[in-house]
């Protein structure tokens, strides 16, 4: 498994216990229409992916996320520091 | 072409689907007259006011009133323009002055309203480069200034003192840092627990700014608020307020102890680009606040009649936000808008005010009936309104 495969594993292992639905993820599944999450859930959500992961995604990143792809490589950009 | 409309169909829905079973409109109540800071005429019925944040009572007082007419009489009914133009009078001036004896600050800023003081510091005070940390049951006006800025805005759970702290261990070491903070969460009623929280904030090096909008007047040995209570005033970069709560008026403000914090009057925008707020305005602000400084007897009043209701209720069977009462606000839990609804019609019928809140102004989906106490309720209208609630408990069936 590459580094992306591996976060791309651990993001759905996160997002299950909110998946109240059981949708099938995938890199297009979308947390506001398919996982009808409402804000609560995705804060929630962010402080897990943000402690398990030891970063910080502030609301503007969040706003610009609307898939579980788009959050994996979000993830991967700042454990490696980027942007 | 779309109806630009189209996209409130769904609002519009549900509120025409509550107001078919046939209740009335809790968010279109009309007083017709106001008879004191606790009661009022509202479709013809005396109706005792538990829902204001008239919390101290000052609305009619006779001195505030007078400093009112006064400066309508002298100064006219509004000075058209902005605090840096033709719109700071001598009475704006003495506005300030009474914040900083009361606050006991170097510098006061009055604005037009408390939205608009947060709209100003959150969008200014934090730029491009820096970061805004927030609880999560923030006040609307304080996301809204975030929004209308440009710093990276980053949520913690509400009232966590260790998810604070995780999350300024997080930030980069550049840039600056502001923790926002509420002395009083006004849908629940609780209270931050604020000598934890600066102490953290501090040692992330982080500014820090406390809205004090339901803790002036109440809390504190001089009434200015939790941040007084919790002993950290020394450690307090900015306190925002509001006039439109305990003050009985309208208008916000920021008081500090920074020294260049006067320059905020020049790049605040909701400071600049609006109108000031009328002489009379200020001028019962101004008496108002002054009064306050020693209204020791009206605390401890208005602490009794808070315990003594939310004790009441509690006896009631009611289900409340908080274990004890820790502010004047105390929230009543209904399970769905149907029972809150019905609950808050009955108390009207009856003769008793109260707000109710719905998503998404209150936190976790949760129906409130959010009472408010006031320092001028007698223990006779406490004894009423407890008296009330267990009627329209009963009628709504949200009580045994
Ligand atoms: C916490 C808090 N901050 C700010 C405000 C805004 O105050 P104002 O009514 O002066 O705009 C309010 C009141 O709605 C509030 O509850």
């Amino acid at each position: 498994m590459t580094d992306r495969d591996e976060t791309f594993a651990k993001v759905g292992e996160l997002i299950a216990p909110f998946n109240k639905k059981g949708v099938e993820l995938s890199e297009a599944t979308t947390f506001a229409g398919d996982l009808e999450w409402d804000s609560l859930t995705v804060m929630d959500f962010v402080a897990a992916i943000e402690d398990e992961f030891d970063i910080l995604i502030t609301m503007n990143m969040q706003a610009e996320i609307e898939t579980v792809g788009q959050l994996v490589n979000a993830v991967e950009d700042l454990r490696n520091g980027g942007e | 072409m779309t109806d630009l409309f189209s996209k409130f169909d769904p609002l519009i829905a549900e509120r025409q689907a509550l107001l078919d079973t046939g209740v009335r409109d809790p968010f279109a109540i009309v007083m017709d007259r106001v008879l004191s800071p606790t009661q009022a005429i509202i479709q013809g019925k005396e109706t005792i006011l538990l829902g204001t944040y008239n919390y101290m009572g000052m609305t009619f007082d006779p001195d505030v009133i007078e400093a009112g007419k006064k400066a309508l009489d002298e100064f006219g009914s509004g000075t058209t323009g902005s605090r840096v133009l033709n719109g700071t009078y001598q009475g704006h001036k003495a506005c300030e002055d009474a914040l900083k004896e009361f606050y006991g600050t170097k510098h006061a800023m009055v604005f037009s309203t408390g939205y608009q003081a947060n709209l100003g510091l959150m969008s200014t005070i934090a730029g491009k480069d820096d970061y805004i940390i927030l609880d999560a049951d923030s006040h609307a006006s304080i996301y809204d200034g975030c929004a209308l800025g440009n710093a990276n805005i980053v949520r913690f759970r509400h009232n966590s003192v260790e998810d604070l702290d995780k999350r300024l261990g997080r930030l980069p070491a550049e840039g600056g840092r502001l923790v926002v903070l509420e002395g009083v969460y006004s849908m629940l009623g609780d209270i931050a627990p604020l000598k934890e929280m600066v102490a953290v904030a501090k040692k992330h090096g982080a500014m820090i700014a406390v809205d004090e909008a339901h803790g002036m007047g109440f809390f504190g040995a001089n009434g200015r608020g939790v941040f007084e209570e919790a002993g950290v005033e020394a450690d307090v970069d900015f306190v925002i307020g509001t006039f439109s709560k305990s003050v009985g008026t309208v208008g916000g403000f920021i008081v500090s102890n920074h020294p260049k914090f006067d320059v905020l009057r020049l790049v605040c925008r909701p400071y600049v680009f609006t109108a000031s707020l009328p002489p009379s305005v200020v001028a019962t602000a101004a008496t108002s606040i002054r009064k306050l400084m020693h209204a020791e007897n009206k605390r401890a009043h208005l602490w009794k009649n808070s315990k003594r209701l939310h004790q009441g209720l509690r006896d009631l069977g009611y289900n409340i936000a908080t274990k004890e009462a820790e502010s004047a606000i105390i929230a009543v839990l209904l399970p769905d808008q149907e029972k809150a609804v019905m609950t808050w019609q009955a108390l009207l019928e009856q003769g008793v005010y109260v707000n109710m809140a719905r998503p998404p102004a209150t936190p976790a989906g949760m129906f409130l009936l959010r009472c408010s106490l006031c320092a001028e309720h007698t223990d006779e209208q406490v004894d009423l309104i407890l008296e009330r609630f267990a009627n329209a408990g009963r009628i709504a069936g949200v009580i045994g």
